[in-house]
């Protein structure tokens, strides 16, 4: 399959990005049922899900070639943003492994990976880069293989170490993360670096995902989702960059809020790294505006049901306060209250140009 | 949706006997290529045929985890054993296929350690060999202490013969003293393991932190967080109608599945909490993470996933 990539979106300033109707009907839309609470919500990471976007280990959409280079021009501004301790070099390799291997067996047409034992040339077409290297020799790349594979991956990366009956954050690249800082968790515990979180310790979610975690096997690589909203398709919402993108939040009126508020979407992976022991944690960040989500008629009404019956701890830590009101108000027309089938498979194979307003 | 354990063919390249009661097997992929990455530690899990059943055993890799031309363990026959000791000493032959699990590994080297002490009984050095190949490639400090019978003496010498001299200790006495000396000069920062008899594991374990060694700088092996089966039992489903017999080597919930009944779930790795199930009759084994300690203790919750039954019949709502 060939993916059209469109090379000129930008993710700040003039905010040039749009989903086709396409990428709309493959958005992981996370809420199965009216309702929202924190769960572990862990399943098997197979091919196949309510949309394409589940089809493969690490899905590459149209955005692809836009998204690499705005984790470029993050670098180049604050180096901090990857960061890995000493003791990953084995889970570097392992995670340059996993990658290649997966997008060369899932997009052929713009991936290839060549081995002969351990002399490896790597092909990646769209952004125009062809490397031959020694497999186990970070001499022979032109950057630390961590940093060289997630450069040319969507979404964000964490690689945590397993000692002592727990997992520690110990690398990372963090360019399109949902307001968490890499250089202040790196090296923390699991329960400390989602400290944070409200309702789900006391739930004891934190303690059965540890466990389950610690037992994650080589091959059975599993997934969740997890949601927030975003003003403006912005992938870089850092606690670093806070003063640029924290008073987006006071630009919503009800005229534009269904253009500029996105549900920002995260299809997590978790993957047993066979050699060095570790984890590795995909963070893959999809942005839909609410007005696109709401041309799916079963996302527009759902989507109502859950902001307006959000558990106002879980609006607040989720930095939807000030504007959840207005956007509840935005999807009430298209709500009609009907019943939903639970589940998030779109059923609808086109979209109408617009949302359609649904009389009570 | 569910992830079934993978499998792959192995082809016994060569299996030679190295003692009347140990056997190495090298073992490459039957339809060419190379074998799966692992890691220092990492066991194999082979599916064995005999009479009857099929035995699942697990064996650590001794091979050098950065090569991934072919895998190699090796095989002690056990006499009373369920027989898969036997079958591999005694069956197995050059060319034969193996069906085999993906490596795992519930043995890993600590990758901040700064310098690694072993102690191993028997053919409990098995996973120390791939630790040792790994440590030499990345020149991480380590040594080791081997305990074996006289007779099996000469046959550890030469699966370290390649290793420094200086590094490898070898005792056919029983008294483990001769170790303090070993445990007492180890510099800060320096990880202890232990893989043998049970025996040895525990009076190592002990004497280490009665030695001052902190708990999370120990660690010895143990295959039971892979445990799956056991006894089998008959699970009735009360809504549907139906009895179901779990057998020896299946979940209670492959066995819900099998008879066609769709049980609910989600991780099948006893976390999530999506199959659990009402109990109305039986009692549970629980091996889940998920019920707490009253939930448990009610015997009227059961995790399909990964439990089992204490008792010969369970009665579930389903």
């Amino acid at each position: 399959m060939t993916i059209q990539f469109k090379p000129d979106e930008t993710f700040r300033d003039e905010f040039r990005y749009a989903n086709s109707d396409a990428a709309v009907l493959r958005f992981p839309f996370p809420f199965p049922e009216d309702a929202y609470m924190y769960s572990v919500n862990i399943e098997p990471h197979v091919p196949g899900g309510a949309t394409p976007a589940f089809d493969n280990p690490f899905d590459v959409d149209e955005h692809y070639v836009a998204e690499c280079r705005e984790r470029a021009r993050v670098l180049e501004q604050d180096p901090s943003r990857c960061k890995v301790l000493p003791h990953m070099m084995a889970a570097q390799w392992d995670t340059l492994e996993l990658i290649m291997e997966s997008l060369a067996t899932s997009y052929p047409a713009h991936f290839t990976l060549t081995r002969e034992g351990i002399s490896w040339t790597w092909e990646n077409r769209p952004l125009g880069i062809r490397d031959s290297f020694t497999f186990g020799d970070a001499s022979t790349l032109p950057l630390p293989p961590f940093e060289y594979i997630t450069r040319q991956a969507q979404g964000d990366f964490t690689l945590q170490d397993q000692r002592d009956d727990n997992l520690f954050i110990d690398a990372g690249m963090v360019t399109t993360q949902a307001d968490w800082s890499l250089d202040f968790d790196v090296g923390m515990s699991f329960h400390q670096w989602h400290g944070p979180v409200p309702l789900a310790h006391q739930k004891g979610v934190f303690d059965r995902a540890l466990k389950f975690l610690l037992r994650l096997q080589y091959g059975a690589p599993v997934r969740r989702l997890n949601w927030t909203m975003t003003v403006n398709p912005r992938l870089d919402t850092s606690p670093e960059n806070y003063p640029q993108w924290g008073p987006d939040r006071t630009t919503l009126t009800a005229e534009n809020i269904g253009q500029k508020l996105h549900l920002r979407v995260e299809l997590q992976s978790l993957f047993r790294l066979p050699r060095s022991n570790a984890i590795l944690f995909g963070i893959r960040c999809y942005l839909c505006s609410i007005e696109d989500l709401a041309r799916v008629e079963l996302w527009g009404k759902r989507l109502h049901r859950v902001l307006r019956d959000l558990h106002p701890e879980i609006a607040d830590y989720k930095g939807t306060t000030r504007f959840r009101e207005m956007a509840v108000a935005y999807l009430a027309p298209f709500d009609d209250g009907a019943d939903l089938p639970v589940g998030t498979a779109p059923r609808q194979d086109t979209l109408p140009p617009t949302a359609l307003p649904l009389g009570r | 949706m569910t992830a079934r354990p993978r499998t792959m063919p192995l082809r016994v390249a060569a299996a030679i006997p190295l003692s009347p009661t140990l056997k190495a097997f090298t073992l490459i992929p039957a339809d060419g290529g190379l074998v799966p990455p692992s890691g220092p530690g990492a066991h194999l899990r082979l599916n064995l045929p005999v009479p009857g059943r099929m035995l699942k055993n697990a064996y650590s890799l001794i091979s050098n985890p950065a090569d991934r031309s072919h895998l190699a363990i090796i095989v002690r026959r056990v006499a009373g054993s369920k027989g898969g000791s036997a079958f591999l000493h005694e069956e197995v032959e050059d060319g034969d296929v193996i069906e085999a699990g993906l490596p795992a590994n519930l043995f890993p080297v600590v990758r901040t350690a700064r310098r690694h002490l072993m102690v191993s009984g028997g053919i409990g050095l098995t996973p120390f060999l791939a630790y040792i190949a790994a440590f030499e490639a990345a020149g991480t400090p380590w040594e080791l202490h081997h305990f074996c019978r006289p007779d099996e003496r000469g046959v550890f010498e030469g699966l370290l013969a390649r290793y420094p001299a200086a590094r490898v200790h070898l005792h056919c006495d029983v008294d483990l003293g001769v170790l303090d000396e070993a445990l007492l000069r180890q510099p800060l920062g320096t990880h202890f393991y232990t893989c043998g008899p049970a025996l040895l594991m525990d009076t190592v374990m002990e004497r280490a932190a009665a030695l001052g060694w902190p708990r999370a700088r120990l660690h010895s092996e143990s295959f039971g967080g892979a445990a799956e089966g056991g006894e089998p039992f008959i699970a009735v489903l009360r809504r549907s109608g139906l009895e179901v017999a779990v057998g020896a080597d299946t979940s209670l919930l492959a066995a819900i599945e099998a008879a066609g009944v769709e049980a609910p779930c989600l991780c099948r790795g006893g976390a999530c909490g999506q199959c659990l199930i009402e109990v109305a009759e039986g009692i549970p084994e629980h091996r889940d993470h998920f019920l707490d300690g009253e939930e448990r203790a009610s015997n009227r919750l059961i995790m399909t996933c990964v439990s089992r039954s204490r008792t010969a019949r369970l009665v579930l709502d389903l």
